[in-house]
């Protein structure tokens, strides 16, 4: 009788290392074509039709919609204001994570804490957290501006932030638009702030320690070894925040709505008004795709700087 | 120029006692080595006096003034570090431009200054490339140049040669030693090599357990070890030690030779030796033996350079002698180093 060990071993699904490998990889490519290709073209596909939500009929109408867009003036400032949201929130993105990094790499007591504090933002949900701004930021009951009237600052003639009573953060435009990028800011910063601490503690300790007997402290260690050492993850970390601020919509959405005036009005936010809202399928896809072109070349650009790191 | 002394210096890592109460003093242009095995504190005791590590407690004197307070850059003092530590941004030229840049040195005159240190060690010619297209042993001259460029009172050098392969890192050892003795700039040079150790010191201090078991020129630690580490420590094959009932006597195993290989009247203690393997190492020849009649278990081993024309059979007791002013005797509880006595080679 042929005992387990006679019997020949026979090469199995597990040997066969290029079928097993074509194999395992077929459930990411279904994913990938079923949930991002397929919406995807979709998308490409309503944005030269007349889709709309109440019609279920469909014409294909060629590049109509993306002129349609472009004559908007509510498009257009939509289209400004989402490049100078998204550049000045990652610039003060990338300043505040990079010294925040910086402290958190000293040793210092409670540092725990602080970490801890820093990373907080990032578990709250982000609706739940910008509608706490949006109570903290309110027209009237607002506690800054309580804070500022009982400073003097504000709400007497002659105080230094003019006599009204209220600074109305989310009703002038331009305070609104500060508004939205510092909670976007804070929102950002305890991602950001890790990146940037992974890239400072790659940094070889004999490095910063020969600098440190070379002569270089502070800023110039900062600006001769740290940061050039470390140019490559702040280009990912900003690059990385560039494309998640393009495309996201949570805090304009809660706090402004795009308002007062789309003063505040993003391509995220106005693709929902215009698309979902608004019912116009066709044209809210259009906007959307408008920003594809910059947010791929955004992404080539940060896989290119991730090979690098890796080089260092 | 300066002399470098440590006070009654310690560093305690929690429990860890990493250096403990420390004291040495460098003489003036001194290359001084500190040698030991891994963790026995010579990095950090090095990394004390280059200021990036403070001491729990003691002092640390550069040119006689105190300089714990001081941080590096302020100590006039030029490390190499044993991964060198380049700054993988920047050229050759910019890293060792990099310490005048810092310290604030007249911008025109730094090209000059660069280039006579690149001359030093022969690398004006990579002046223009970025360390990561360097070799390990231009790497290291690199380090070298940045260290000297600012023209510090102190080198710290931290296992310099450890990343070079064996055949550069002889080279590398006489080259240093050349510029440091033409320069003259005292010098502490951390290795865990005894060869290194030998070969580049004016002295030796030898650490273990973060404590100093020894100082002295390279011969006085060699031939007059002060306990039992620093015999084992130093020479390879290390010293031959044979315990006894009330001390430990220790010699070289180059001193203890077949009897027919002395013709002096110098008093020699005789053993008889059975050698069951020999190494031919070109050079030398080692015989890994065990004492025949005396203890039957304490292996020694005998180094007999090549020129000495001898047959050696494994397997059969031969005699072998030592001058009785080659052996050492060491305490057998303490491992300290006691008067000579009386060395009973048989029971």
């Amino acid at each position: 009788m042929a005992t387990a060990e006679e019997r020949p071993v026979q090469a199995g699904i597990r040997d066969r290392a290029e079928l097993l490998a074509k194999l395992m990889i077929v459930p990411a490519i279904a994913y990938i074509v079923a949930m991002i290709g397929f919406p995807f073209l979709m998308a490409i596909f309503y944005s030269v039709s007349d889709a709309t939500t109440g019609d279920p009929t469909l014409r294909i109408i060629g590049f109509q919609n993306y002129a349609a867009i472009l004559s908007d003036p509510v498009f257009r400032l939509a289209l400004k204001n989402t490049f100078f949201f998204a550049f000045v929130s990652q610039a003060l993105v990338i300043v505040f994570s990079r010294i925040l990094a910086a402290s958190l790499m000293q040793e210092f007591r409670g540092k725990w804490l602080a970490r801890f504090l820093v990373m907080l933002p990032w578990t709250a949900p982000i609706a739940l957290g910008t509608i706490g701004w949006l109570w903290i930021l309110d027209s009237i009951f607002s506690p800054i501006d309580w804070i500022l009237r009982n400073a003097g600052l504000l709400g007497t003639p002659g105080a230094l932030l003019g006599p009204e009573t209220n600074m109305y953060w989310l009703g002038r435009s331009g305070l609104a638009m500060a508004s939205v990028i510092f909670v976007h800011v804070w929102r950002l910063l305890p991602l950001a702030t890790v990146i940037q601490l992974a890239g400072l503690s790659s940094i070889p300790r004999d490095l910063l320690e020969s600098a440190e007997i070379d002569g270089a402290a502070g800023w110039r260690r900062a600006v001769e070894i740290t940061i050039p050492l470390t140019l490559p993850i702040i280009g990912i970390a900003f690059l990385f925040g560039l494309i998640f601020t393009f495309t996201d919509m949570a805090v304009v959405y809660v706090l402004t709505r795009g308002g007062p005036v789309h003063s505040t009005q993003v391509l995220s936010t106005w693709t929902f008004f215009k698309g979902i809202q608004g019912g116009d399928l066709a044209q809210g896809a259009a906007i959307s795709l408008f920003l594809f072109p910059v947010l791929a070349g955004v992404a080539t650009l940060m896989l290119r700087l991730a090979r690098r790191t890796e080089v260092v | 120029m300066a002399q470098v002394e440590v006070r009654g210096i310690s560093k305690h890592f929690g429990e860890v006692r990493a250096v403990d109460h420390v004291d040495i003093a460098t003489a003036e242009g001194e290359f001084l080595v500190l040698l030991g095995p891994s963790g026995c504190g010579k990095t950090t005791l090095l990394r004390m006096i280059a200021g990036i590590e403070t001491p729990t407690s003691g002092d640390i004197l550069i040119g006689g003034q105190v300089v714990n307070n001081l941080p590096p850059r302020a100590r006039k003092i030029a490390m190499v570090f044993q991964s060198y530590a380049l700054y993988p941004h920047m050229t050759v030229f910019r890293n060792i431009a990099f310490p005048l840049k810092a310290q604030g040195f007249p911008r025109e005159e730094i090209p000059t200054k660069v280039e006579w240190a690149a001359s030093t060690f022969g690398i004006e010619k990579l002046l223009h490339r970025k360390p990561r297209e360097l070799s390990g042993g231009e790497r290291q001259r690199v380090a070298l140049a940045r260290a000297v460029v600012r023209e510090p009172s102190v080198f710290l050098l931290d296992e310099p040669l450890s990343n070079l392969d064996a055949k550069l890192r002889t080279s590398a050892r006489d080259e240093l030693q050349q510029f440091q003795r033409r320069i003259g700039t005292t010098t502490i040079y951390v290795t865990h090599d005894q060869v290194e150790a030998m070969g580049l010191g004016d002295r030796i201090v030898v650490m273990k357990g973060g404590k100093v078991r020894q100082i002295g020129t390279p011969q006085e630690v060699y031939n007059e070890p002060s306990d039992t580490f620093v015999a084992g420590f130093l020479g390879s094959p290390p010293m031959n030690l044979l315990e006894r009932e009330d001390y430990i006597a220790g010699f070289r195993p180059e001193k203890f030779l077949p009897v027919s290989v002395y013709d002096t009247g110098e008093p020699l203690v005789k053993l008889w030796l059975v050698v069951h393997r020999v190494e031919h190492l070109g050079a030398d020849r080692l015989l890994y033996g065990i004492m025949r009649d005396t203890f039957p278990n304490e292996k020694v081993i005998v180094n007999i350079p090549s020129t000495v024309d001898l047959k050696i059979k494994t397997g059969e007791a031969q005699e072998f002698a030592v001058k009785e002013k080659d052996i050492k005797f060491f305490d057998r509880s303490t491992g300290l180093r006691i008067e000579p006595r009386r060395f009973w080679g048989t029971r």
